[in-house]
């Protein structure tokens, strides 16, 4: 009987199997470097804070990878006022759908929209930040290799160069950047990072709670399981 | 101590006089003989009731802050979809009440299936606890019901388009479909008028029914009695007060030994919801955290697992059938695949109820059975091209299942009459 019902529960693993597949690059892990988080934010407010909102996001939750009020409101925030407000941006979105062709989305959770089973959402904007080329059948001038025919621009090609897709469908960098390759995939990691922090802010307490809850709870079973034993040892 | 003693049995007996307090304490729980032998598989009836006490309580608190309204906010974000993300960043603890809520649904199925299998295992549906049973299938579907208005609530991608799939398919039925959904709806498509009629039935109507039918579900259990592993009745062999041999009072033991299945469920859900309160996309669906756009179909809408089994028998249907499209063909058969666990009672013909006692025949078409379940379920979850191992094709190894799955229920009054069964023991055994 046992055995019977293992092999029920186990025979579904061997239903796993693959599919058509997307290669992305997996992302550093930035999540307990304060200074790599906070480059990311400040490449984050610099070059995407002016399209994209991050209106879930108030300014002063940016205290949780390591920076003061002041330090907020002197380096990060160029349009709001006060330090509680959230990240909110002037543009119109009749205007930049006009522009555009659709309104730029907010990013505060776009880390966790874009998981998918092919790798997280870091995997993915660290990919897709990395991989724009030049296509001039593109209103734009930019397509990317995994948001094809995508809207935006390469906004960060100055810094990245101007890549060009080859015949063997590899990207090769034809004119260089301000910075140089690593220099380049480090700040896109830093700004991946910060994208990150931003789609679950609670997501480092959320894990070191479980910690204590888990202990807690193996605590909780030995005494449980005391109790049980000693209620039920005139039972046969 | 006396005095205090005297003075709390002055306080119980004015209470019984006008209130049957001690009666239903000793009925239910102190005086409430339950099979001493039950094992793994009966835990999950407890836990149940913990997972809907905790759903209700978390409830209560998102509908707090949970705003049910399509309308986009000056940043272009619709509000009930900004609202769960204030709950998840802007309120004290508010991503904990959340991701307990989102974990106690799948928990819920979790929970819920395996507490239905236990019935299927020791013959726990059969006389005369049918309507133990039929109160159980009413709990599943309201449950069934209460996830689906619950998932349209976020209102991300899934959320809207899971319930603009479902609300579409009663616009298969023929002659009233189209109205009927547009009825359900409040609108052409799935808006707000949508939103706030799923946030009322969700919050208030499903709860409602939910907990009278868990009520009915225990007072019809509390008045025939627990089944056990063994399938025998342990009210034909009573000592000289009337007291069943096999049983023994719920509270204390059940009570104690249920406290360590609820420490244990607790550590399961507590690692999902700490470590890992997405499930893999599984229990929160990664498309959903973009925000609902009706312009914007996603390229693959799947349900939440949970639903999934009864989403492949519905894709199953690809015939039409006395010139009535083949999808209407799917909703009943969506429709059938859950209500036919409501006829087990009659169907089951064996002469023994537990699987302890019946025969290899049972044993491998409920096994199959299962398995099929589970491949059905993870099918659900794909896209209808999808191919095992790159090559072997689905869909219809997802036909052939579904085919089996009613063909097992179906025969049953055949084969559970034929089957070589062992004879039932006089006594419940403590294996």
């Amino acid at each position: 009987m046992k055995k019977f019902l293992t092999a029920i529960l186990f025979a579904p693993v061997l239903a796993f199997a693959a599919g058509p597949t997307l290669h992305l690059d997996s992302a550093p892990d930035r999540s307990s470097d304060m200074a790599a988080l906070q480059n990311g934010a400040k490449v984050f407010v610099n070059y995407c804070l002016n399209c994209h909102s991050a209106s879930y996001m108030r300014y002063n939750r940016l205290r949780d990878i390591g920076l003061t009020d002041a330090q907020i409101k002197d380096n990060l925030m160029f349009t709001a006022e006060k330090v509680g407000e959230p990240m909110k941006i002037a543009m119109q979105r009749a205007e930049a759908k006009a522009w555009f062709g659709a309104a730029p989305p907010d990013l505060t959770i776009i880390a966790r929209a874009r998981a998918s089973e092919f790798g997280s959402g870091a995997d993915w904007l660290y990919t897709y930040l990395r991989t724009f080329y030049r296509d001039e059948s593109r209103p734009t001038g930019w397509n990317n290799v995994v948001f094809e025919n995508v809207g935006m621009p390469h906004v960060l090609w100055e810094l990245q160069g101007e890549q060009v897709m080859g015949a063997d469908h590899k990207l090769t960098l034809a004119r260089p950047g301000k910075m140089k390759p690593q220099e380049y995939d480090a700040m896109v990691g830093d700004l991946v990072g910060f994208l990150k922090y931003m789609g679950e802010p609670v997501g480092e307490l959320r894990k070191k709670l479980g910690v204590v809850v888990l202990i807690f709870l193996a605590i909780l079973f030995v005494f449980a399981y005391a109790l049980k034993r000693e209620y039920w040892k005139d039972i046969h | 101590m006396s005095k205090v003693n005297a003075m709390l049995q002055g306080t119980l007996d004015w209470v019984d006089a006008r209130f049957p307090l001690t009666a239903n304490w000793k009925a239910h729980l102190a005086e409430y003989y339950a099979p001493k032998n039950f094992n793994f598989w009966y835990f999950f009836g407890s836990l149940a009731m913990l997972v809907l006490a905790i759903q209700v309580i978390t409830g209560i608190f998102l509908t707090m802050h949970y705003k049910p309204d399509a309308a986009l906010n000056a940043s272009g974000v619709p509000v009930a979809f900004a609202s769960v993300e204030y709950i998840m960043r802007d309120v004290p603890w508010g991503w904990l009440i959340r991701y307990m809520h989102s974990t106690g649904a799948s928990a819920f199925f979790v929970v819920v299936y395996l507490h239905m299998f236990r019935g299927l295992l020791y013959g726990s549906y059969r006389k005369p606890r049918e309507l133990i049973w039929l109160f159980g299938i009413g709990i599943f579907l309201c449950l069934m019901g209460e996830a689906f208005f619950g998932y349209l609530l976020p209102w991300g991608q899934m959320s809207f388009w899971g319930a603009q799939v479902i609300v579409n398919l009663f616009s298969a039925i023929p002659l009233i479909g189209n109205d009927l959904s547009i009825w359900l709806r409040g609108d052409y498509v799935v808006g707000d008028a949508t939103l706030n009629r799923f946030f009322a039935f969700h919050v208030i109507a499903m709860p409602l029914v939910l907990i009278g039918l868990v009520g009915a579900h225990i007072i019809a259990l509390h008045e025939v009695g627990s089944n056990n592993p063994d399938g025998v009745e342990i009210k034909k062999k009573k000592d000289a007060n009337g007291i069943p041999l096999d049983g023994i009072p719920f509270h204390p033991y059940y009570s104690v030994k249920d406290i360590v299945g609820v420490v244990v469920f607790l550590f399961v859900f507590s690692i999902i919801v700490f470590f890992m309160p997405e499930g893999g996309g599984y229990f929160l669906e990664y498309n959903n955290f973009f925000p609902a756009d009706p312009l914007v179909t996603p390229p693959h809408i799947a349900p939440v697992w949970y639903f999934t089994p009864y989403y492949s028998l519905l894709r199953a249907v690809t015939y039409p059938l006395f010139g009535i499209d083949a999808k209407f063909w799917g909703v009943v058969a969506m429709g059938a695949g859950t209500l036919i666990f409501a006829f087990l009672p009659w169907l089951d013909r064996s002469p023994v109820k537990s699987i302890r006692y019946r025969g290899p025949l049972t044993k491998w078409l409920l096994g199959i059975w299962v398995v099929g379940f589970f491949i059905l379920g993870f099918l659900g979850t794909k896209d209808p091209a999808y191919k095992f191992f790159g090559f072997i094709p689905g869909a219809p190894i997802a036909q052939l299942l579904s085919v089996y799955y009613f063909l097992f229920f179906l025969t049953m009054p055949v084969w559970s009459s034929l089957d070589r069964c062992k004879p039932e023991p006089d006594r419940v055994t403590m294996k």
